[in-house]
This record gives structure tokens, C-alpha cells and sequence, in this order.
């Protein structure tokens, strides 16, 4: 595991929406300190409507509105040299995009055109993002990229409605991955998929990362799969981070009580002992609560925790909670 | 009142209302015409506007303004008969079709294609010619609405067949709700927009039809409305004559009158778009 | 042996394409399972294996091509939805398209209440609703006025449990009820099920991609594989040890919420998903690490594999499960 190559620092990036009149304000990220480092998996794991997504977007610089930056900043470290995203224009974030920072989404469909061969979306993608001259070369290229890959070359001749879910999804990451972008950011790519498909799909992350050397920030509400591929896991809820840890630690010592209710109520064979869900409803991002945001549904809540959100304390080496019954929160606070 | 409150704060809603209101009293001066509309030779011959005819006089020797409010009375008398009559054809044929599918289905939407199919202008003008005796108000709105549903149910029709699909029918059915009370409570929100916006545009076009009926001479002319206006107007030479106010009276009374229902049409289906409703009720 | 729900050699074949280039798609193929009185059965299974087609059909909302459903005793049939639907109710996937987002939800109460004449005046009627709203954790008033976007997923799921209840119905039909539900509230939902089946006895089918969750609140388990039943029997047998290749692999392929027993080695995937509906014999065998001759041309039939019934071939020195059933008959 080597040095940082993405950090948030107080990251706030809040959605204005205008409804009929009424602006709604949703504090989708709120606060976020976040350092992710070269050569590992990191996963965000949180329930849906937590910021999860929206904290994926600003780390990937794709703020557009009604999404806006509120304050705090994203650095990426590209061969050596720390660049704040904000001062990027739009043409070097193009530039950024799929040669050092890659996005896999939800769904394949977004990404490859229906009407389209694979090849000639591969030859599309290539042609925009490398100076290929011959037809021949950009297709030489996709092949062994897919070889490389363990992906049957005959799928290039396929139309996308010809290819399993699972199938399009692992196309999907192989063109995401194809100008070996250092950094991979995976926005739910399991999720619409069924399980022996999914386990393919998350073999050929783990696999590409090896290859690559590169970092994968993924973001699923699935533990099992955080369980199964991520290095480190931050745990996000209400638009914070209030946990992370490496992914032993989040399964083994989980210390922030939403944490400790997330994984004790997973539900695993062999054990049918009784499992309780986390109390209450998850709370709106328009109107979060204050001080610490899971206090309403917190069996330990004191009174400062109606009141102040915590910093981070640092329970052992690389794990940090922002909770009060763990300590002050002194450390983590890049203040 | 608070969704006309919410509307009007659109500006297109806004000067559309106004405009209608306008026109509407306008219609409504008419029970109060010191003239008959039906008789000739009232008042002198091709008068410009002046303090006692504000609208001048036509060369059939009626008063400009008095006949125009008949004749923007009659014409959206035509144009909500043909609108409402047509709306509660497209709305049953369109719903039936949806929900109970099948042979019924298969059937009404081969009647609705065959209207969509013929040539409809040139059967309404067969069929007003041959009807020409008893073509008043009514019959007319009558004979636009026959022929003004068959689109407008096929659009239904298909926002229906989607909103099968969704759960909460099922959940409807569950709760042991009846077909009609089914199609009532849960579809009707949805069609409503769809609803209101085709009246109105069903309204423009019957108006548009009746000035293209009354202009080829198909109506009976004795009638104003705003067709037969623009058809003395032209058969007289008005404007080769330069009696401009016979000419531009209904003329500028249609221009308003199309423009309005636009805009109506578009903003209220704006605001009624479940889209965006779903995030205003218990926002 | 009661049997509160039977369903028998049922077959649904859905009809493809246009006139001219038709294709048969056999969603279910010939798939027979009963559920007791307060039991919990999950058909499991992988998207398009057929297992919301079964549950479609056994709501009525779709039509067998062929095979019976048996509930209380009495076959389906023609005119007979209102004895089908008292007993039988549904929750579906996604909370939020239960409901009709322009609509109230307590009018879905009501209109049940009226509809099934389960009260006499409105506060009879507010009351019923209320003790069933207790019974998921909420109350009348949390509903009064509501529109569904007021509430969180969760709630609405409850919600739904809590409108089925209603009719106080012998059957539940879940279908993925806690696939969109947040993983933190799942055991929420999950939970209510066990309880209705400890202290009201209500069976419940539950319709489940989810294994893990299918092995905490099941007592019995069919997997389904592209439209057929592959392996049967409790969840202790099915899951805790799978006999069929295919139900090992999905068995396998759960991601467990541990970093030390993460998946080793690589899997197979089918690239194009029509082929393994039209295989002939078994439909897997394209697949399948211990594929033999005869798997690819016949479909093989239920053995009886200690007390589980596995379709497949590797079990034919076990006896038929037919031929067991027939023998306990007799006895």
C-alpha cells in the first residue's frame, strides 16, 4: 500500500433543487476527510440515500448541477504532483477521465450504445481517447485487451442486447479499464446482477486491480462484497463518514454503533440465532439531524451527541470513528 | 386555490387566463347587442370605426364589434361541445381498450385507427355538405367530436396499458378494489394532464375547422361565428377594399383566442406532469 | 399431511417475437411444490429462473399454460378470484411502486376495509387498521393524510405488510421483499415474517434471490434454475449442503461478510442466457464441472438425495422422489 493518490478535505457538496418555488437543500456530503492510497481497494459502504453516490461523483469530478460544491476540495496526486480538481478546466478533465480516473456505473446500458457492435464502441472509445491512424490497430488493441482479461474476443461482434447482464457489465469495466487508468471508481457496478454473476464480475475488479497496481474506490450497500474485495471500508451515513477501517476491522471490531448494528444484523449460514435491525428510519438529507446524525436512533445517545457532531479518534492504527463514546475526537480533523 | 395560485405564478398561465377572461366577457356582451345577429341591413354600409360604431359596420350592414361578440360566443360554444364530447369518447374508448385488453381492445383501437386513417377534412366537409340543413351549434360540435377522439384515446389508451404494469394495481387488486373504481381512483390522476391538455387542443382545433368549414361555405352563414365572419369578409373584397377592421376583427380575435388555449394547455399539463407532482405533494 | 398451498406440474410459456420469427421461452417448466400452514418456503433462484412468473401466477395476475394450483383444498378455477384472494396476499419489491405516489396511503386501508366489509363505521375501521399497523411497529396516526414519498423504504415495506394483514390471509406472497429495503432495515422486515408465522400462523412463499436471508427466515427452500426446480428440501439441507452442481455454485458464489473466507478461484458464466432456456436435457450441463453424456439429452428427474429432491443426474442410483412419495402413500 503506497501513498495517498485521492483525498477529500472537508468535502461538502450539497443539491439545490427548485421545486415550484421552494429550493430544497440536500446535504448530500457534508464534511468528508478522506484519503485513498495507491494499489488498494477502497469501499464505501452506507444505505441508499446516505451520499454515498454523490460523495463517488465529487471524488471523480463530475459535480454538474444541481449538484454543487459547497466548500472543502478533491486532490488528486498525478505522477507526483497534487492537483486540485476545482482549478481544472473542462478539457483537462476530460483529459483525466479515463486515462488516470475511470468510472464504472450501475448499469452497462449507460455506456454501450444498443445499436452499436461492442467493437465498434471499443473503436469509438479509442479513437477519442488515443492517436490510433489504422482501422486494424484499434482493433487489435481491444482484443487483446479482452484476452488479457479473460473475455471471449468473439463478443466484440455482439450487439450489447446479445450479451447476459453479467457479460455486458464485465464489457463495461473492460473499457473502463482499457487505457489502465490509476484510479477505478465503481458507482454499485454488482448490483443489478445476480450472484454467480456478480462474483464473476468482482473477480475481474480483484483481477484488473492486481494486474494494474491501481486503486478501485467502490461504492455498493453490499457488505459481502465489501467483505470480498476491499482493503479498507469507510462507513458513510448521512453524508459523513463515521467509520474506517481496514476490512478486517470493519467485520471484526466494528466500534461506531451504526456500524456495529450494520454488521450484526447480517444475516450468515449456519447461524440462525436472532438478528436485529438498526432502530428507527434512516434520516432526510434535507432536514439532517443535529450534532452527531445518528443520535435520534442511537441506544447510547447522550446529550452531547444532540448537539455536536465528533471528530475523529483513532481506535487502533488506521482505524478512526467518529463517535463521543470512543473519545474527544482529536485526531483524523485535518484542522 | 392553491394550485391556481401555483399556475398563475407562471407567466405563460398568467396572460393566457387573462386573455381567455377577456374573450369570455367579450362573448358574454353579446346578450346585451342592441342588434340582432341574424338580421341584415341594421345599420348603414361599411362605416369605418368611429364613437358610435367602435368596430365600424361590414358591407351586410351589421355592427363589427356587436357581431363579433356572437360570433367568439358561438364559435367556443362549437369548440367546447366538440371538446367535451370528444374527451368522454376518448377517455372511455381509451381506458377500456387499456384496462380490459384483449378482443375489446383489438376492436377499439381498429375503429380509432380507421378515423385516424380516412382522410378526415375532406369527410367532414362530405358530411357537413350532405348535414348542411341542420347544421347548427350543436349539430357541428356534434359532428367535430366524432371525428376528434380516435388520437387522443390511443394516448390514453397507452398511458393505461403502462400503468397496468405498475404495482399498486396489483396492491388495488389485493384490496379487492372493482375494475371501475380501479381505473377511477388509481388511473385518473394520471390521465387528468393528458385529459386537460387534449381538451383544450381538441378546443383549438375545433375552432380552426370551423373557420376552414365556414370559409369553403359549408356552414350556415346566417350563424357568426368567427369562420363565417372571415367568409363575408372575403366574399366582399374586404381587403382588396381596404376595410381593414372587418377583416382584422376575427382574425385578431382567433390569434388570441388560439394562442391562449396554447398556453393553457401547455402550462396546466406542465403542472399536472406526475413527474413532477409526485414531488410536490408532501414536499 | 396439510397442505395449505399445492401447485402441481405448472407450466408457463411465454410467446416471443413477431409472427414471423417466434420464440417459445418456457419461464416455468413443469414445477410442482407445496407450502404447509405456518411455514416459511422460499423459491429461490437467479433472475429468469421463473420464480416470479410462479408467484404471478399463483396471485392470479397471469395464467398457467398448463398444471393446478390447489389452495385450502379446492382447485383454481374459472369465477373464483374473491375465495383466491381472501386468502392469498401480496408484498412486492419495490416499496415505493406498492402504492400509487398520487394517492394516500391509509385509502389503500380503507378501500380493503370496505371492500372485504371488515368493519361496520369508520372507527371500527381505524381501529382494525391501527392494531395492524401495531403489529409492524407503526401506528394509525404515523399514516393519517400521508402520501408514500413521506415515508422511507423501510416504512413503506412495513407499511404493505401491514395492508396485507388486513384480510388477515393465510398466505403472504413476498416477492424480493427486501431487495430494495436498505441492508440495515432489512432484519426489520424479515423479522415480521417469523413472527407472523410463530404467533398468527401464517405461511408465508417467499420469492428470494437473497440466500442468506432465505436461510435465516426459511424452514423449506426450492431452487430454481431457467424455469425448473433443481433441489428442494429444508433450508438446513439445501443450503448448509448443496447437492445439486448448480445450487453449489450459487451456494458458493454469496459473497459471505467475512475478509477472511473471500472466493477463490475463477467461475464460469453463460455469455448468451436464451441458449440455457432452449438447451435440451439439462439446463445446465453447459455449465457444469461433473456434466455427463445423458445430461445433454435428458432432462433428468427428481431424486430423493437424504430427504432433499436434486434433479440431476449425478443422484440416479438414489431412488425417484415420485416413486418415494407413491411408497409413503402407501404405507
Amino acid at each position: 500500500m503506497g501513498d495517498a493518490i485521492l483525498r477529500a478535505e472537508a468535502l461538502r457538496a450539497f443539491y439545490a433543487l427548485d421545486i415550484y418555488g421552494k429550493t430544497k437543500i440536500i446535504q448530500a456530503v457534508n464534511d468528508v476527510d478522506l484519503e485513498i492510497r495507491e494499489n488498494e481497494v477502497y469501499g464505501i459502504a452506507g444505505e441508499s440515500g446516505c451520499g454515498k453516490s454523490t460523495l463517488l461523483k465529487a471524488l471523480a469530478a463530475a459535480i454538474e448541477p444541481p449538484l454543487r460544491l459547497m466548500g472543502g476540495k478533491v486532490v488528486y496526486r498525478v505522477n507526483g504532483a497534487e492537483i486540485d480538481v476545482a482549478t481544472l478546466s473542462q478539457e483537462e478533465k476530460r483529459r483525466l477521465r479515463m486515462t488516470y480516473i475511470a468510472y464504472v456505473p450501475q448499469g452497462s446500458m449507460s455506456v454501450l450504445n444498443p445499436v452499436m457492435r461492442i467493437r465498434d464502441t471499443y473503436r469509438d472509445f479509442i479513437e477519442s481517447h488515443l492517436d490510433v491512424r489504422q482501422k486494424g490497430e484499434a482493433f487489435a488493441l481491444a482484443r487483446e485487451h479482452l484476452v488479457e482479461l479473460g473475455l471471449p474476443p468473439k463478443i466484440l461482434d455482439a450487439y450489447p442486447h446479445q450479451l447476459s447482464g453479467g457479460m455486458r457489465q464485465r464489457v463495461t469495466i473492460a473499457l473502463a479499464t482499457l487505457l489502465k487508468p490509476r484510479i477505478i471508481i465503481g458507482d454499485e457496478p454488482t448490483t443489478a446482477l445476480d450472484v454467480v454473476v456478480q462474483r464473476g464480475v468482482v473477480q475481474l475488479l480483484r483481477d484488473v486491480q492486481s494486474r494494474l497496481k491501481n486503486t478501485i474506490v467502490l461504492v455498493t450497500h453490499d457488505m459481502g462484497v465489501h467483505a470480498n474485495i476491499a482493503d479498507r471500508i469507510g462507513i458513510m451515513y448521512a453524508g459523513k463518514i463515521v467509520e474506517e477501517a481496514s476490512a478486517e476491522r470493519i467485520f471484526g471490531a466494528p466500534t461506531h454503533p451504526y456500524t456495529r448494528y450494520l454488521i450484526d444484523s447480517l444475516p450468515r449460514f449456519g447461524d440462525k440465532t436472532p438478528r436485529e435491525s438498526v432502530p428507527g428510519s434512516p434520516p432526510s438529507l434535507a432536514n439532517p439531524p443535529s450534532g452527531c446524525p445518528f443520535h435520534p436512533r442511537c441506544p447510547h445517545a447522550m446529550e452531547i451527541c444532540k448537539r455536536e457532531m465528533p471528530g475523529f479518534t483513532r481506535v487502533a492504527p488506521d482505524h478512526r470513528v467518529a463517535c463521543w463514546l470512543v473519545g474527544e475526537g482529536s485526531y483524523g480533523k485535518a484542522a | 386555490m392553491r394550485l391556481f395560485r401555483d399556475l398563475l405564478r407562471d407567466v405563460r398561465f398568467a396572460v393566457a387566463f387573462w386573455v381567455l377572461c377577456l374573450l369570455l366577457t367579450f362573448a358574454a356582451l353579446s346578450l346585451f347587442s342592441p342588434y340582432d345577429p341574424t338580421r341584415w341591413g341594421q345599420v348603414p354600409r361599411d362605416l369605418r370605426p368611429s364613437a358610435e360604431h367602435w368596430l365600424g359596420t361590414d358591407s351586410n350592414g351589421q355592427d363589427v364589434f356587436w357581431n363579433a361578440t356572437f360570433a367568439v360566443r358561438n364559435s367556443l360554444i362549437i369548440a367546447v361541445i366538440a371538446g367535451v364530447v370528444s374527451r368522454i369518447i376518448a377517455v372511455i374508448v381509451g381506458m377500456v381498450a387499456g384496462y380490459r385488453g384483449g378482443s375489446w381492445d383489438r376492436a377499439l383501437m381498429f375503429l380509432s385507427d380507421s378515423l385516424l386513417v380516412i382522410p378526415l377534412f375532406l369527410i367532414i366537409v362530405m358530411m357537413a355538405m350532405l348535414i348542411r340543413a341542420s347544421l347548427n351549434l350543436a349539430t357541428l360540435g356534434l359532428l367535430l367530436a366524432f371525428f376528434g377522439w380516435a388520437w387522443d384515446a390511443r394516448l390514453i389508451r397507452s398511458q393505461i396499458l403502462s400503468l397496468r404494469e405498475r404495482d399498486f394495481t396489483q396492491t388495488a387488486i389485493l384490496s379487492g378494489t372493482g375494475t371501475l373504481k380501479l381505473v377511477l381512483n388509481e388511473y385518473m390522476p394520471y390521465a387528468m394532464p393528458l385529459i386537460f391538455s387534449t381538451l383544450i387542443n381538441n378546443m383549438a382545433w375545433a375552432i380552426g375547422l370551423e373557420i376552414t368549414l365556414a370559409i369553403l361555405g359549408l356552414l350556415d352563414m346566417s350563424i357568426p361565428t368567427l369562420g363565417t365572419m372571415l367568409y363575408w369578409a372575403i366574399n366582399y373584397q374586404a381587403i382588396l377594399l381596404g376595410r381593414w377592421w372587418w377583416v382584422l376583427t376575427p382574425i385578431t380575435l382567433s390569434v388570441m383566442l388560439f394562442i391562449a388555449l396554447y398556453w393553457l394547455s401547455v402550462s396546466i399539463s406542465e403542472y399536472l406532469d406526475p413527474r413532477t407532482r409526485v414531488q410536490r405533494v408532501g414536499a | 399431511m396439510e397442505k395449505l398451498l399445492e401447485v402441481e406440474n405448472l407450466t408457463k410459456i411465454f410467446t416471443l417475437g413477431s409472427v414471423l420469427s417466434r420464440v417459445k421461452i418456457t419461464a416455468v417448466d413443469n414445477i410442482s411444490f407445496f407450502i404447509r400452514p405456518a411455514e416459511i418456503f422460499a423459491l429461490a433462484g437467479e433472475s429468469g429462473c421463473g420464480k416470479s412468473t410462479t408467484a404471478r401466477i399463483i396471485m392470479g395476475f397471469e395464467r398457467a399454460t398448463s398444471g393446478t394450483i390447489i389452495h385450502n383444498g379446492r382447485r383454481e378455477g374459472k369465477n373464483e378470484k374473491v375465495w383466491f384472494t381472501e386468502g392469498i396476499q401480496a408484498i412486492f419489491q419495490d416499496p415505493f411502486a406498492t402504492f400509487n405516489p398520487l394517492r394516500t396511503v391509509e385509502r389503500y386501508f380503507f378501500e380493503t376495509i370496505q371492500n372485504y366489509r371488515l368493519a361496520t363505521s369508520k372507527q371500527e375501521a381505524i381501529e382494525r387498521i391501527d392494531a395492524k399497523l401495531r403489529l409492524v411497529g407503526l401506528t394509525y396516526d404515523d399514516l393519517a393524510g400521508k402520501y408514500p414519498s413521506e415515508f422511507s423504504g423501510g416504512q413503506l415495506q412495513r407499511i404493505s405488510i401491514a395492508r396485507a394483514l388486513l384480510t388477515d390471509p393465510k398466505l403472504i406472497i413476498a416477492d424480493e421483499p427486501v431487495s430494495m429495503v436498505d441492508a440495515s432495515l432489512r432484519m426489520s422486515i424479515v423479522n415480521l415474517f417469523k413472527r407472523l408465522r410463530d404467533d398468527f400462523g401464517v405461511s408465508v412463499l417467499y420469492i428470494t434471490h437473497d440466500l442468506a436471508t432465505a436461510y435465516y427466515v426459511c424452514d423449506r427452500i426450492a431452487i430454481m434454475f431457467r424455469g425448473k426446480i433443481v433441489e428442494m428440501g429444508t433450508v438446513e439441507q439445501v443450503l448448509m449442503a448443496p447437492k445439486h452442481p448448480y445450487t453449489q455454485l450459487l451456494r458458493a458464489s454469496i459473497p459471505e461478510a467475512d475478509p477472511a473466507r473471500r472466493w477463490q478461484g475463477m467461475i464460469r458464466l453463460s455469455d448468451i442466457e436464451q441458449d440455457e432456456y432452449l438447451r435440451q436435457g439439462c439446463r445446465f450441463a453447459g455449465r457444469c464441472p461433473h456434466v455427463m453424456d445423458v445430461c445433454r439429452r435428458v432432462t433428468p428427474p427428481q431424486f430423493d438425495v437424504d430427504g432433499a429432491q436434486v434433479a440431476c443426474h449425478l443422484y440416479a442410483e438414489m431412488p425417484r422422489s415420485d416413486e418415494v412419495l407413491i411408497a409413503s402413500q402407501g404405507q
